[in-house]
């Protein structure tokens, strides 16, 4: 961190992405360099016989991990905005209980049950881990985004509706952009979370960062759970301080 | 030219907008006057169609504002709110372009109209281009509000007491600026404000309402000296409204010919009486010489206290 004290005089933005800089190559140097660290747990565990994890390359659990992570993302980004911005137009108004209750619900089930209960219909893999993410994610989501749509100063849309925008127009130039701090603020929150949760994918036989937590658990290796849990958490921390840096880039010319 | 016929507008059975007929033509700057509850700001809202008539209806340019597609009608007027409603993510200058990219105007075209838009209001395009509103003061903000009005050139200007939320000074500089704009573009204004000094001030027609009712619709001069009901004459401040009609009588309308010495002091014709009666107060005297072609003319004292006897 000694790049930051050099410069005082830099702007918050530009400090939050030199932080995610660093944490990225910090996360990509341990991740590449994870077979390096043997002497290191052997040292730390010496009556261990093999004291890194090496069924698969960090570098594909941690691809398999992140897909798993993104695609379960872009599912509830794509449904749990549409879902938000339905219950906020006059029309869905009236669906807006009903939603609260089934995504409390998603929320509320732990993604241990869902797997569970999904394995018989999907079978053992990644299908199941997906579900698990996508109903323990999708809450956040809508709930910020419902919360961003409704924070929009009622002047700009008035003054949209009053200039001769569609209802198209309001929503993408308007609605959605002024909304777009909290939206994302919900968005972060899922994905951090969903970062830590994709780890029990492993327990059904998803490749992810769990993988060796889970082998190190059953198997009396503690430094094989150090290392995937180490991973998991650079991980969710630069994902994380990827989204302060764009939060603070979105906020810039608001006063 | 817009025309109000009939116009009806119920919310629970109780009419806000109740039978209301009027005429705004080309080129008018109609003031509606009236306190909170009056249905001025609802009246105006009907015109671009954000709010529907229950009953008459309003034609705008020979259209009937029921029967047009509501977005493209709303693109032909200009709309001035009082809290701005510029859109904080844009530049000034993308806020004032609003109107022209919606209509798919080319980049070059829109950029000169931008720039000539912002000379228009006072705030040098080079220094204020590429501002955010949140860096602007309330005054220069509503300055970006009436050029983002005006940028597609559209027919009328609806302007929903697009300063109320300003301070004196500020206002009155606003209030001159949209004088000075519609004197030069010939736009049709229709404004609402609740200040009646406002509404005398820039109206060529006051629209004075009361309980969704339109009370009286004259010119100022007719409104003060003669307001149609008891209503109408507290509102304009009953004695206070002869003080009121000195700011909208020119001194022209009550000078008359010279009789011996021409007095030393003069006033400029299109002066207002208001302005006349200061210099006479400034300069101890009660008689200004009013220069111009032909004969000598006067205004005395007594040619301003009479009043249009």
């Amino acid at each position: 961190m000694t790049a930051l004290a050099l410069a005082p005089g830099m702007s918050r933005m530009a400090r939050a992405g030199i932080r995610v800089i660093l944490l990225l190559a910090a996360l990509i140097a341990l991740v590449l360099l994870m077979p390096a660290t043997e002497p290191f747990f052997h040292w730390l565990f010496p009556g261990l016989q093999q004291p890194v994890y090496s069924r698969a390359s960090f570098l594909t659990l941690t691809l398999s991990h992140l897909g798993l992570v993104a695609l379960s993302g872009a599912i509830v980004i794509a449904a749990g905005m549409a879902v938000a911005i339905a219950v906020t137009r006059p029309s869905g108004a009236a669906f807006a209980g009903i939603v609260d209750t089934i995504t409390a619900v998603g929320q509320t089930f732990p993604p241990v049950a869902v797997l569970a209960l999904a394995v018989p219909l999907l079978g053992f893999g990644a299908a199941p881990t997906i579900v698990a993410l996508t109903a323990y994610g999708i809450l956040p989501v809508i709930d910020s985004t419902v919360a961003g749509l409704r924070s929009v100063p009622p002047p700009a849309i008035d003054a949209a509706r009053g200039m001769g925008f569609t209802r198209g127009e309001r929503l993408l130039l308007v609605e959605l952009p002024l909304a777009a701090p909290i939206i994302l603020a919900g968005i972060r929150t899922t994905l951090a979370i969903n970062i830590g949760t994709a780890t029990i994918g492993s327990t059904v036989g998803a490749l992810t960062l769990g993988s060796p937590i889970i082998e190190g658990l059953s198997g009396s290796n503690t430094a094989y759970v150090i290392q995937g849990a180490i991973v998991v958490a650079l991980l969710a921390v630069t994902v994380d301080q990827a989204f302060a840096w764009l939060d603070l880039v979105l906020r810039r010319h608001r006063g | 030219m817009i025309r109000f016929e009939n116009v009806t507008k119920r919310y629970n059975g109780t009419a806000v907008i109740d039978d209301v007929s009027m005429v705004v033509e080309s080129g008018a700057f109609v003031t509606l006057v009236g306190p909170s509850g009056a249905g001025k700001s609802t009246l105006l809202r009907m015109t671009n169609a954000l709010v529907r008539c229950d009953g008459g209806r309003i034609l705008f340019d020979d259209d009937d504002v029921a029967k047009v597609d509501p977005v493209a009608l709303r693109r032909r007027f200009g709309y001035v709110i009082q809290s701005t409603g510029l859109f904080p993510h844009w530049t000034v200058a993308r806020n004032v372009a609003t109107v022209p990219k919606l209509l798919g105007w080319p980049r070059p075209r829109i950029a000169a109209r931008v720039d000539e838009l912002l000379a228009m209001v006072d705030l040098p395009p080079a220094e204020y281009r590429d501002r955010y509103p949140a860096e602007l003061s309330g005054g220069q903000q509503q300055r970006v509000g009436v050029a983002r009005a005006l940028a597609a050139d559209p027919h009328a200007l609806l302007m929903d007491e697009p300063f109320g939320a300003l301070d004196a000074v500020t206002r009155a500089a606003l209030q001159d600026q949209v004088a000075r704009i519609h004197k030069a573009t010939g736009k049709t204004i229709l404004l609402v404000t609740h200040d009646v000094d406002e509404a005398v001030k820039l109206g060529t027609r006051i629209a004075v309402m009361d309980g969704g009712r339109l009370v009286q619709y004259a010119p100022p001069a007719e409104v003060l000296a003669a307001p149609a009901t008891p209503f109408v004459a507290a509102l304009f401040g009953g004695d206070m409204a002869s003080i009121r009609l000195l700011d909208v009588t020119r001194v022209a309308d009550r000078a008359v010919a010279a009789e011996g010495l021409v007095p030393a002091v003069a006033i400029a014709a299109e002066a207002t009486l208001e302005a006349a009666l200061a210099r006479m107060l400034a300069e101890h005297v009660e008689a200004l010489a009013v220069p111009g072609d032909g004969p000598p003319r006067v205004i005395r004292l007594a040619d301003i206290v009479r009043g249009g006897r």
